[in-house]
């Protein structure tokens, strides 16, 4: 039972993090885009074909 | 003084005072690939007045922040020198529209939904498991803890839409959802406060997510549908070069345009305000305004309409009206009429509704009237009249038409076809008749080179280079035309273009030109002439050429058991020989009002209508058909009018919509039979009070997942 009072805390604090990180993202506009995500893996940056003679 | 100059500061190394930023949005409808991604964004920033750049792959759009002297065409030449068309999109706030926003909120509530039923389960769990005495009672106050802020959050959609519909008198599927929950939850809280074994919090909480679900999938798809439409709205033009009473042109928007202003339009561009012409002479495109294939000569003094196409030289535009008055009236008129008679439809969900509320708050009465008489006293009563609530409550059917819809709608997106909602799919299945209009739905619409391969392959990388320098829509059309097979250009140099001549160049100690065929072709044909030292040496004829896959489509839709027929607002001459070559019977130089009547006939003899068409003159016609649809070539008020569009030259989307619209339908009634044979083993059970929570959650989440998994094989359709 002590452990229970500890522990649910625990489970809804964590729980509640991740809702929070979930609308934060959403609002960040992560949620935008989602096929380009995906894609933008094989964009190379600029840089680095600079470098290259 | 010199050395004065010299002493001051340079204004332009200094970076504490970066110019102001312009935001601006450009639909780039070509971006296919991570290279279109990285050519875009990497490409743009070399020109010094953009500063940066941002992609978003899924609604095709790039978001640019410019200086604020970087003119439009100026942009728009940023894109067309890396290969893409771009079309500016409307900013503003006007942008942010109200259904957005309402998707957005869906979110939030399945988030919170979610992550309540998710906590909730955990202690209900514990419960099932044998929790007993004071921990069953802190874990059902617990429930409540996280159940009632929920369910007054993310209920609110359905309570509003409930009590609207009770307001108004009548029922929906959001009244029994409603009282299910309310009722649930109040009876819980007096279970938990009497120290009772059973809350049904967790089925209140999960109904709702999964309804939640259902409801944003389908506002996704609206959006997503809504996003691309927006993207393609633009052959109005939205703007024009105006000229101030200095003699200096600007670019005005196409929403600051007044009347009394002077544009230059170029060749090539569409014009943003009807007007009359004060300069210059040239060829106007119509297609889009009446279905006619043949450009139309306009000169001095001549009215010329928005949405036109100017073909030849620059001209110049005094606007007579601009905005909103641009639209012809009539055919507004005639729109707001046809469309009518498409809001009547009631999508199959709600006519479902109609039978299922009625019918579910029976049996609540009835199992709460039969245990009376039965004699177990109110509380059991009630107990067993809110299991069959919450049983009869139809998640599975709030998620059976959405979801597979929605499967639907994505896996058409994949192939070109936007849909713009749910309803549309329905009436799609439903059609038995097609009718095409001519100009630029059965044709392309825009020219293509027509006898290419009578001209001698030596002179084609010619053509490319010169066709290449100029925007003209015919050296546009070459381009295209001979880029797609594969011709590398000639090494031409000293390129010039004079407007309404053409381009000439030096090549090899020659002179190169191509442009307007020197022996004045009289007819109303397009042409344009390659000649080497002035000696004409290859004439290039453009027509309006079929889609390429127009009579294999027009076959796929006739096995589908759909008569085509052709309705065209061109003559006679120009439509024979393309229902000759499809074997279709046509109507020609009709205009909006005989198309309506066309449809009102074969609307009256039984039929569902799907029209196809793009122009302004299809408008009323596409509001009017039963479905309608309308290729990304279309006109704004084509576009706006029609159900679905499809993206690209060919015509094939249109035979799979149709048959992707009819397995939806045919998902679609299958997981209502599913759903209503999980009630036929459900409702007796909660009749007979043998519905725990625990028998709840699991039948609940169980006919869920099995509507969601056979819509998800509608993926497989077009493959």
């Amino acid at each position: 039972m002590n452990g229970l009072l500890v522990l649910i805390p625990i489970a809804l604090f964590l729980g509640l993090l991740g809702l929070a990180a979930f609308f934060w993202s959403l609002k960040r506009g992560q949620f935008d885009d989602m096929d380009g995500a995906a894609l933008r893996i094989f964009v190379e940056d600029e840089e680095d074909k600079a470098v290259q003679p | 003084m010199n050395a004065l100059a010299s002493l001051a500061p340079r204004p332009a190394p200094r970076p504490a005072t970066p110019p102001a930023l312009i935001e601006r949005d450009f639909a780039v409808p070509d971006i296919r690939c991570a290279g279109c991604i990285s050519k875009l964004e990497q490409g743009l920033v070399r020109d010094s007045r953009i500063h940066s750049a941002r992609v978003n792959f899924t609604e095709k759009r790039v978001h640019v922040s410019c200086t604020a002297d970087a003119q439009m065409p100026d942009l728009l030449g940023a894109f067309t020198s890396l290969g893409f068309e771009a079309h500016p999109i409307g900013d503003g706030p006007k942008d942010i529209d109200p259904d957005a926003a309402n998707s957005r909120e869906l979110l939030r509530a399945v988030a919170v939904s979610g992550f309540a039923m998710m906590n909730i389960m955990l202690l209900s769990v514990s419960v099932w498991s044998g929790a007993a005495g004071v921990t069953r009672d802190l874990f059902h106050w617990l429930s409540a803890l996280i159940a009632l802020p929920t369910i007054a959050y993310a209920g609110r959609p359905f309570f509003r839409s409930a009590w609207r519909a009770l307001a108004h008198g009548h029922t929906n599927m959001d009244v029994p959802i409603s009282i299910g929950v309310t009722l649930a939850t109040a009876l819980s809280l007096y279970e938990t406060a009497t120290h009772g074994p059973h809350a049904y919090f967790d089925s209140a909480v999960m109904l709702l997510f999964f309804l939640l679900c259902g409801r944003w999938l389908d506002s996704v798809m609206r959006d997503r549908a809504r996003g691309g439409v927006t993207a393609l709205l633009r052959n109005m033009g939205t703007g024009a070069m105006v000229f101030d009473s200095d003699g200096s042109t600007r670019w005005v928007d196409a929403t600051e345009l007044n009347p009394g202003m002077i544009m230059l339009v170029a060749a090539g561009e569409r014009l943003a305000a009807d007007g009359v012409i004060v300069a210059g002479a040239s060829r106007i495109d119509l297609s889009l305004l009446t279905g006619e294939s043949a450009p139309q000569e306009a000169g001095m003094d001549d009215v010329v309409h928005a949405g036109t196409l100017n073909l030849e030289t620059p001209i110049r535009v005094r606007v007579t009206a601009a905005g909103t008055d641009t639209a012809i009236a009539d055919i507004a008129r005639l729109m707001g009429e046809a469309s009518q008679g498409k809001s009547r439809y009631v999508r199959i969900a709600d006519r479902a509704a109609r039978l299922y509320a009625p019918a579910v708050h029976t049996l609540a009465l009835m199992a709460f009237g039969g245990w009376m008489l039965a004699g177990a006293g109110w509380h059991d009563a009630l107990l067993i009249s809110v299991a069959v609530l919450i049983i009869t409550c139809p998640c599975a059917l709030g998620l059976a038409v959405p979801a597979a819809q929605i499967v639907a709608a994505g896996a058409l997106m994949k192939v070109g076809v936007l849909i713009k909602d749910g309803s549309a799919l329905e009436r799609l299945a439903e059609v038995d008749r097609a009718l095409i209009d001519k100009t630029g739905t059965l044709t392309l619409g825009r020219p293509v080179a027509s006898n290419l391969h009578e001209i001698a392959p030596e002179h084609h990388a010619l053509l490319l280079a010169l066709a290449r320098a100029s925007r003209h829509p015919l050296s546009a059309a070459l381009t295209r035309d001979l880029g797609a097979q594969g011709i590398a250009a000639a090494d031409v140099t000293n390129v010039q273009e004079t407007p309404g001549f053409g381009v000439e160049a030096q090549w090899q100690g020659h002179v190169v030109s191509l442009g307007r065929p020197q022996q004045g072709d009289a007819g109303t044909e397009l042409a344009t002439e390659l000649a080497i030292d002035m000696q004409p040496v290859a004439l290039v004829r453009f027509a309006d050429a079929l889609r390429p896959d127009a009579i294999e489509a027009i076959a796929a839709l006739k096995a589908q058991g759909i008569d085509a027929m052709i309705l065209s607002g061109d003559r006679a001459a120009a439509v024979a020989p393309v229902a000759r070559t499809l074997g279709l019977t046509a109507i020609t130089g009709m205009s909006p009002q005989d198309k309506l009547a066309a449809i009102a006939r074969h609307t009256g003899a039984g039929h569902k209508v799907l029209m196809i068409g793009d122009g302004l003159n299809d408008g009323p016609a596409l509001a009017a058909g039963h479905a309608s649809m309308a290729p990304g070539s279309a006109s704004d008020v084509g576009k706006n009018a029609s159900d679905c569009i499809f993206l690209g030259d060919r015509l094939m989307p249109v035979a799979d919509t149709i048959r992707m619209a009819r397995r939806t339908q045919a998902i679609v009634r299958q997981n209502f039979m599913l759903a209503i044979g999980y009630n036929v083993i459900a409702v007796p059970l909660a009749f007979a009070g043998l519905v725990t929570p625990l028998v709840a959650a699991l039948a609940m989440s169980g006919s869920s997942l099995i509507v969601v998994s056979n819509a998800l094989r509608l993926k497989t359709t077009l493959k």
